[in-house]
């Protein structure tokens, strides 16, 4: 038929050409990346302070740069991030020179490969040498901050204990009050459910809401310890008998009906557990201190009328402080130990995120920070009594556990969180659970 | 209706001052050695291939875009990587972990069903309606334009909506769910209501596009073969049968290659809907990959689930290709 008049090509030669560009291509990436390690460039007259985009929050953050940009001659800047893929622009810029040198951090699982890199600066010695720096803050929720013993990260927001929400409405209408203790709380989840109501809203089609369930109950049956164990150790703590214990229990709450039967595809996002709540269609509801925030804005009469707050209650018998709390300690603002302005930076953070302007201005768009002695700027805040059991609620607490999911390995955090919704789910047993959590620490 | 190749008539045709009849006088000379051309196996016409310049700028976009990113994927799957740093060399320990991993076992094991059910549904329904809305009639060019909607929405505004239908309180499923044999609403809090509403929801999405196809390829059959089927006593089903599903073999094999490997590799509409849950029961191999590397910071790790993917996604098209005749590249229409 025809005659190519230009050379045709073979198809075996051009895929290995391909091939082979490719292959130059992945050594010259490979040699990029080794390259980064030596001189750093940065600039040692200046700081970059990374924080997520927050229209309430930015305004605060501003403010404390401006007054400490007044007296010093390294100036601090504010670079603000957008929420989502913040956790990746830091992993990518983290160890490389565009790296941030005061960033934004939930602690724990968020910092902790870093630290172990030597990526962050230990802030340990700065605050042994400033005992008036380390004692401005609340210091269960500066310890919750602490990686392998060492303090990497300085409270820069609010306080996020979980705690429980009560619809009063329900609960006085069958009868029941604001339980004290475990068994008040089972008498009152059975009254409510006589009365063909939930007992307990749990959005359980997200695992981080049962979580909260495993970290108060391990809490309150075999006290703080227990946790703090597991999370130490290389997976043998979960052996421990408080976690078999806390198993049977929550399966027990599940098979007596306390969070309803379908839960498991109850969301956590609008029209979830929160909704629920304030609906009537549940009477009880564990989670963050934001919950109150959410209600505030869903439905202002239900928050202000009919909405009650408590601790956990205490499990009769159980070795646990009734004190204790669990929950996220705060945000964190931690130090790259690569930058060669960190020096101006600590002083940053040292001048400014204990300061009564600050702290202030953190109370008037509805925070609580974990700043010590502050009860009097918030009983003048609106909202104050919340605001204020919160506080006091940590200031009280012997110790503030950093959710679990962010205390443990990330390897470990979704193996976990993956057998807490089958035990849930009425999947798993204790002995199961105990097992698949040991294997994915080993 | 005489070409071998229909699809390759033009260009076979086209650019030929020599053709092999047209202009008898150089050919003895020239010989076998300047035409550099295979004899094929009987009736299968050699078809000049483009010269290199045409492909470059595909060659180069498929280079940098797919086979430089594979090449690299291959390369982590043999490193510990956290995401920051330079990776660390570890051998196969990678591979080795991939084997006994009950996680992956677990998702691999998702992702079949989930890719069976998938085709089983899809290619049915895409079928049937594509062949209906092929007809001229003006009602059926309305809906089918109606169905083909979904298609222009994102898959993830669909997981989105999905999802807020099967809330059990206040979407969908609590009106819907009782009848359909979940009396709380309680449809994605099960493993096989996940799986049902993943399928589903693929189905909703995907079915307008494979309607697509088969809406074409019907329109593409010659109207003399109904006639003469119709001549020979035959009625809509015996034609349906003998004429309109073997005309559109070629369609069904597309298809199918499109649906199983598009839902070897669904993504966003399980994370969007589903994550995974309840429990783990619709964690499918790409989600497995994405909470590997992302989630659990194993770069590494995720890099070799994502080179298991790519190499069952391709073993699966070749396999089908193969046993379908497809490769064959015969048309349909031989002998008309």
């Amino acid at each position: 038929m025809t005659t190519p008049s230009i050379p045709h090509l073979r198809r075996r030669g051009f895929l290995g050409m391909l091939g082979a560009g490719a292959g130059v291509m992945a050594l010259g990436g490979t040699a990029a990346c080794g390259d980064d390690d030596g001189g750093d460039g940065g600039d040692a007259s200046e700081f970059d302070v990374w924080v997520l985009q927050d229209e309430n929050v930015n305004p605060v953050s501003q403010q404390s740069l401006d007054r400490f940009n007044e007296g010093s001659d390294v100036k601090g800047a504010l670079v603000p991030n957008p929420n989502d893929g913040y956790r990746d622009a830091v992993q990518i810029a983290i160890d490389t020179p565009q790296r941030p040198d005061v960033f934004f951090n939930w602690g724990g699982g968020s910092i902790r490969s870093y630290a172990r890199a030597g990526l962050l600066e230990d802030l340990t010695p700065y605050l042994d040498e400033d005992p008036d720096f380390k004692n401005a803050f609340l210091q269960s929720v500066l310890d919750a901050g602490q990686i392998d013993g060492a303090y990497y990260g300085i409270p820069m927001r609010q306080m996020q204990p979980k705690l429980m929400f009560y619809n009063t409405a329900v609960l006085d209408d069958v009868g029941a009050s604001i339980p004290t203790t475990w068994q008040e709380f089972l008498d009152a989840c059975d009254r409510v459910a006589a009365a063909g109501i939930t007992p307990v809203a749990l959005a359980g089609a997200v695992s981080w809401t049962e979580l909260m369930w495993f970290e108060y109950l391990t809490d309150r049956i075999g006290g703080a310890q227990v946790f703090q164990d597991i999370a130490a150790g290389a997976g043998q703590g979960w052996r421990h008998p408080a976690i078999a214990e806390t198993v049977n229990t929550i399966r027990d709450l599940v098979d007596r009906g306390v969070f309803g039967t379908n839960y498991p595809s109850v969301q956590y996002e609008a029209g979830g557990a929160e909704t629920l709540l304030e609906q009537g269609e549940a009477a009880m509801h564990l989670m963050g201190s934001w919950a109150y925030t959410n209600h505030l804005g869903a439905d202002p009469d239900f928050a202000t009328g009919q909405l009650a707050w408590g601790p956990f209650p205490p499990v009769e018998g159980g070795a646990g402080d009734p004190k204790a709390i669990a929950g996220n300690p705060t945000n964190y603002y931690s130090v790259t130990s690569e930058s060669p302005a960190k020096e101006a930076a600590i002083e940053y953070l040292k001048q400014e995120m204990a300061s009564d302007a600050y702290v202030q201005d953190l109370i008037g768009i509805g925070d609580t920070p974990a700043v010590a002695d502050i009860e009097p700027f918030l009983a003048e805040a609106e909202h104050a009594e919340y605001l204020s059991n919160i506080y006091s609620m940590v200031v009280e607490a012997p110790t503030f556990q950093l959710s679990w999911d962010q205390a443990v390995e990330r390897a470990q955090a979704e193996p976990m969180l993956e057998a807490m919704a089958e035990v849930f789910l009425g999947n798993m047993d204790a002995e199961g659970f105990i097992q698949a959590n040991e294997d994915a620490a080993g | 209706m005489t070409s071998a190749l229909p699809g390759a008539t033009a260009s076979s045709e086209a650019p030929d001052p020599a053709g092999s009849t047209g202009s008898p006088a150089p050919r003895p000379a020239a010989g076998p050695a300047r035409r550099r051309r295979r004899e094929g196996p009987v009736g299968s016409a050699v078809v000049p291939r483009p010269g290199f310049w045409y492909i470059l700028p595909a060659a180069l976009f498929f280079g940098f875009f797919a086979l430089v990113p594979l090449v690299l994927v291959v390369v982590l799957s043999f490193t510990a990587w956290p995401g920051f740093g330079d990776p660390q060399f570890n051998g196969t320990e990678n591979w080795e972990r991939l084997i006994g991993d009950d996680r992956v076992l677990n998702a691999t094991r998702v992702t079949l069903i989930l890719t069976a059910l998938g085709w089983l549904t899809q290619t049915p329904v895409a079928m049937a309606v594509g062949v209906w809305a092929a007809g001229p009639q003006r009602n059926r060019a309305i809906l089918s334009s109606v169905f083909f909607l979904p298609l222009l929405l994102s898959a993830a505004a669909i997981a989105l909506m999905f999802h807020r239908f099967l809330d059990p309180n206040f979407g969908l499923a609590a009106d819907l769910g009782p009848l359909i044999g979940f009396p709380d609403g309680n449809i994605y809090g099960t493993p096989h209501g996940a799986l049902a509403s993943l399928v589903f929801v693929g189905m909703w999405q995907w079915v307008p596009f494979h309607m697509l196809l088969y809406q074409a390829a019907a329109r593409n059959i010659p109207r003399s073969l109904y006639d003469a089927a119709t001549i020979d006593g035959a009625g809509r089903w015996a034609s349906f049968y003998r004429i309109t599903l073997p005309q559109l073999r070629n369609t069904i094999v597309t298809s199918s290659v499109i649906i199983i490997v598009g839902s070897l590799i669904a993504f966003e509409t399980v994370l969007l809907l589903t994550n995974g849950g309840p429990g783990r029961a619709t964690q499918v191999l790409p989600l497995r990959m994405y909470m590997a590397a992302f989630r659990e910071d194993q770069l590494g790790y995720g890099s070799a689930i994502a080179a298991v993917l790519v190499i069952v996604g391709t073993a699966f098209s070749l396999i089908i290709v193969k046993f379908s005749g497809f490769a064959k590249m015969r048309s349909t229409l031989e002998g008309m």
